[in-house]
This record gives structure tokens, C-alpha cells and sequence, in this order.
């Protein structure tokens, strides 16, 4: 690991106000694990441990803040998420592990980076080692033709086909959560839709923030009367291990049929995947299994699969029609 | 040396039959674990599975053995790689209700490596240093973190609590007594991760089924494959608690 000086901060202003080339740290746990591997190798962390930024307060309007700091469990095992968001409660608890869950924070989480192997090999992008253009533009993508049993079948480019690995994301973009920065310019907020960026031609860039940039806080809108809320997890095995593919579903049912309906699928794309493909589907129709293939299908219209994760499509397309039948049932 | 090592497994003889009167009985906490590693001052002793391996690795014996020779003891100065580095000055760490002033603490060192190599808690070990097998889990402010995912400067104010801040031959937790009752390992190196896990999910809100201990061990990989074991010891302590 390259050395780096070390600052602990006490406010959001002194968090702001240190040295370029500096990242922040809260729990670690993808931070440390990188710089281990020379994935990341910053010359300045921040440590924001210290930040008063790790609350969950109800908000005027019905919604929920969250600060950036409350950690995963804490989250997960929050009252009003329970009663209210239980897709985000599912979705944290299916990911990682106990451990890892104490340590991570809701900020954090929303700059997972990909599992990839060849992203996460140390001399990845580097003259002799794997072609990654996440980790230097222009060497190419190792994972096209090499083994990509878990890689991405939506919103993959020429340049990059890395899978998002969060499952807390998947759920806030089910909930339409808006995350709140604060920076050099000064605060503004950023819709979850915006906040991951799709690789394309420059997969290095993974998303919405600007140099210095720190994440606050993230609210959840005032929950949707009536609707009920579910995630399933697909993997390698029942606990501790990344999504093959995972679904998370907002629904409220009237009188049979679908009145509101939010989709967001994991495991399967480049990002936070929000399926508007599956909500036009659902939207108004029958709560029947017909309905629910139908999305199923829409959903995965346009995927791509590669030589080791064509099964993705499949598997993908139950998991979301298992998870519509528990929300719309 | 063959006097020495007879002592360190005296332990293992008296968890055989002969030398008990009947089967451990269940809440049974007086087995005669003896430390590897004496109270006696080092000195007087002079010899220890640690320090022994230690030799082993200074004389260049085993190649892979340089994380144990570069151990450096509490409060003495730096070697020269770490000297190096950009240091920190003195970092006090609270563990097991003891404060430990660490001079020159490189930023790099991880909880575990610090553990281990500088205040030589060993207990903790290091399995995949990637936060993906459990065996570095320790207790930070009463909750189990993944030590090896986290560096040590960061930890100053945090009490932080060990397999050794648990219980200790003579005086086990009542869950080390269990895994000792239930044969909850094997080879023995991710039991004190294991005990750890399952000492810290006493307090959380899990369900009560060995399904929920399950889901809430799995951060702790077990090679051996004891996980029935562990499961039967989990459940016992949760009954009694």
C-alpha cells in the first residue's frame, strides 16, 4: 500500500477545506480494501468519522433524512425503515456481512465499487497487467473476453461492462431517494437517477460528484400510501455474496390492479438499474402472472449478455417476477 | 525444547477422556485451556509459540514468515521502513479497558496488524485481510468491525475490545465455554473471529431461529467446516441468555 497523510476533521467546513488529492474515509471497508489491492491510491484522507452526520430524522414533509454516516446496520434495523421503506431494510441485510454492515455508512455505500476481478487485479491497467479502462482509460476491457460470469447484461458499453455490486442502492432507486452534497461551490442535491453514471466511453467516471465534493445526506420521499415494498437477492450461495441478480419492487395494488409501481434491478447493470421499461409494463394492469412475465420481458428487452452470463437473462426475469408476485400480491 | 513443547500441549491432554471422570458438562467454563504464551516475563521463560516462530522467521527459515519478524514492541521506536513513512505521532489505543500509546504509527497499519505486531494481542488473527473471511473480528464500542478493514489512527477514543478482552483460561465467556463444550472448530484459527461474531450478535435484533445465527455468522468463514458445531453453541448461550 502507498503511505498517505492522514486528517481527522471534526466539521463539514474543515472536511471541505483540506488538501486536493485527498479522499475521504468513513467505514472503510471498500476504501481500505482497494488501497490494499493499489486500486486506489489517494495522497490525503480525510477521515469523517467525526462529522455530525449520523442521525436518521423524519422530515416535514412525511419523508426520511439520512445522514451520510449512519452505518448500514443501523439503517437496516431503523424503526421507521423497517415499518415504512422495508425494501431498503431488505436490500441492506442481504448485502455483505454483520461485520461489514457495523462498519459501512450510506454514503460510502453509494460509491461501492465494481467486483470486477480484472478492475480489482492490482496491476490492472498498468503496461503487462489486464486491460481496464475503469482503472486507466484506454487499456481496454479484460472482462469482454475474459471471464464475465458476473458482469453486467444493462447499460454495458465497448469500454466497460463492471457491475454495480450495492444492494442498498437498488432499493433507493426503487424509493426515488435524493442525495445531497455539499462542496467547494457551495450544497445541491442530485436525484438517485443522476447520481451513477453509465460507463459509456468513460467508465473511470462512475458518478455525479465534483473534485471535493462530499455526500451529506440522503432523503427518502414521504412512503406511498398503501404500497408494499420487497427485495429478493439471487446468488452463489444464501448469505454473503453479491447479487447474480436482484430485484426491488414498490407496488400498491387496488381492486387487482396496479396503481403504483417502482422497479430497480441489481446484479444485472452497470448501475443502480431503475426499470422504467418494467413500470410502463406494469402500470394500470392486472396484478396477474401474465402482467408480471410481461414486465419481466420489457425489463430485459434490450440486455446484453456476454460468453459466461447469457443465464443472467433468465434468472434475471424470475427474480423480478418472484418479487412483483410478494409486492402485488 | 521436547520439555517445552510437552508443556504448551498439555491443554489438548486435558480435554481428553483419561483425564476427565465424565463428559464435559454442559456449562462447564473450568477447562484447563493453559495459554500458549506464559505470564511468566519473557525472559524467564525465554521461549513461546510466537517468539519461536519469530526465530524461525529472522533466521530466514520461513521465507513467508517476515510479518512475524518485523513485530516491533510497544513504545519502542520505530524500525526504519516505518520511519520512512509518513508517521503520526502517538496514537493511543484503548483495548480491553488498557490504554496502549503507540509512537510513530504508520497510517498504513491496520487494527489487525496492530493487534498483532505492535501490543502483540495475537488472539486476533489475519486471514484474508480483504474483510471476506471474518477471522480478524473484533469488538469496536461493543460492536464487531472487520479489524483488518480499518486503520488504527482512526480508532483513538474507540474502546476496543479482543478474544483476550473476553474471557481468559480460568475465567471463559460463557460462549468460548460453549465452543468448547459443542467441539466448535477444528484447526482453531477462525475461532476467535467465530467467538466474537457470535458474542457481539447476543445484542442484536436477530431472529431467534439457527436460521437467523446462520445469516448471522456468515461473515465468518470456518475452512475446517464446523459451522454445525457453531451453530449448536450460538443456539445454547442465546437459550441461556
Amino acid at each position: 500500500m502507498e503511505t498517505f497523510s492522514y486528517v481527522k476533521v471534526p466539521t463539514i467546513d474543515k472536511a471541505l477545506g483540506s488538501a486536493s488529492q485527498a479522499k475521504f474515509i468513513a467505514g472503510g471497508t471498500t476504501l481500505v480494501d482497494l488501497m490494499k489491492l493499489s486500486v486506489e491510491k489517494p495522497k490525503t484522507l480525510i477521515d469523517i468519522n467525526l462529522l455530525p452526520l449520523d442521525k436518521i430524522e423524519k422530515l416535514p414533509d412525511g419523508g426520511l433524512r439520512i445522514g451520510a454516516m449512519v452505518r448500514n446496520s443501523d439503517l437496516a434495523w431503523n424503526a421507521d425503515v423497517k415499518e415504512s421503506y422495508a425494501v431498503l431494510s431488505e436490500a441492506i441485510l442481504s448485502g455483505a456481512s454483520p461485520q461489514l454492515r457495523n462498519m459501512a455508512t450510506t454514503g460510502g455505500n453509494l460509491l461501492q465499487r465494481t467486483r470486477c476481478a480484472y478492475f480489482r487485479e492490482p496491476s490492472a491497467g498498468m503496461p503487462g497487467g489486464y486491460g481496464c479502462n475503469k482503472r486507466t482509460p484506454g487499456t481496454g476491457c479484460a472482462a469482454l473476453e475474459g471471464f464475465n460470469r458476473t458482469h453486467a447484461i444493462l447499460g454495458t458499453s465497448e469500454h466497460c461492462i463492471a457491475t454495480h455490486p450495492s444492494d442498498m442502492c437498488v432499493a433507493m432507486a426503487a424509493l426515488e431517494a435524493v442525495i445531497h452534497v455539499e462542496g467547494p461551490k457551495g450544497k445541491r442535491t442530485i436525484a438517485f437517477a443522476d447520481f451513477h453514471k453509465l460507463p459509456g466511453a468513460t467508465p473511470n467516471i462512475e458518478n455525479a460528484l465534483e473534485p471535493g465534493e462530499l455526500i451529506t445526506y440522503v432523503d427518502l420521499p414521504k412512503p406511498v400510501e398503501g404500497a408494499k415494498s420487497t427485495y429478493l437477492k439471487l446468488r452463489d450461495r444464501a448469505s454473503y455474496e453479491f447479487a447474480l441478480s436482484s430485484a426491488a419492487v414498490v407496488a400498491r395494488v387496488e381492486s387487482g390492479h396496479i396503481r403504483y409501481i417502482r422497479v430497480a434491478l441489481g446484479g444485472v447493470g452497470t448501475k443502480p438499474w431503475r426499470s422504467h421499461e418494467a413500470e410502463a409494463a406494469l402500470m394500470g394492469k392486472p396484478a396477474n402472472a401474465t402482467t408480471f412475465k410481461a414486465a419481466a420481458e420489457a425489463a430485459f428487452a434490450k440486455a446484453k449478455p456476454h460468453k459466461d452470463n447469457a443465464f443472467k437473462v433468465e434468472l434475471a426475469k424470475r427474480c423480478l417476477v418472484r418479487s412483483l408476485k410478494t409486492a402485488a400480491a | 525444547m521436547a520439555e517445552n513443547i510437552d508443556t504448551r500441549f498439555k491443554h489438548l491432554r486435558s480435554r481428553t477422556p483419561q483425564n476427565t471422570t465424565k463428559g464435559l458438562a454442559p456449562d462447564q467454563q473450568s477447562v484447563d485451556l493453559e495459554p500458549l504464551t506464559e505470564s511468566e516475563p519473557a525472559g524467564k521463560r525465554g521461549f513461546s509459540r510466537r517468539s519461536f516462530l519469530s526465530g524461525l522467521g529472522a533466521a530466514g527459515v520461513l521465507a513467508g514468515a517476515a510479518p512475524l519478524a518485523n513485530a516491533t514492541p510497544v513504545l519502542e521506536p520505530a524500525s526504519q521502513d516505518q520511519a520512512d513513512t509518513a508517521g503520526t505521532g502517538s496514537v493511543t489505543l484503548r483495548i480491553n479497558g488498557k490504554d496502549y500509546t503507540l509512537h510513530n504509527l504508520d497510517p498504513r497499519a491496520t487494527l489487525l496488524d496492530t493487534l498483532r505486531e505492535r501490543i502483540h494481542l495475537t488472539g486476533t488473527k489475519k486471514g484474508c485481510d480483504h474483510g471476506q473471511c471474518g477471522a480478524c473480528t473484533v469488538h469496536v464500542n461493543g460492536r464487531r468491525v472487520n479489524s483488518c478493514l480499518s486503520f488504527s489512527v482512526m480508532h483513538e477514543g474507540d474502546e476496543i475490545t479482543t478474544i483476550e478482552g473476553v474471557g481468559q483460561p480460568g475465567n471463559l465467556h460463557a460462549m468460548q465455554a460453549a465452543f468448547v463444550e459443542h467441539d466448535g472448530y477444528q484447526c482453531g484459527y477462525c475461532t476467535s473471529g467465530q467467538i466474537m461474531s457470535a458474542v457481539a450478535l447476543l445484542k442484536e435484533p436477530i431472529g431467534p431461529s439457527d436460521e437467523d445465527i446462520k445469516h448471522a455468522m456468515s461473515g465468518n468463514i470456518c475452512r475446517c467446516g464446523a459451522y454445525t458445531n457453531i451453530v449448536a453453541a450460538v443456539r445454547q448461550v442465546r437459550s441461556r441468555a
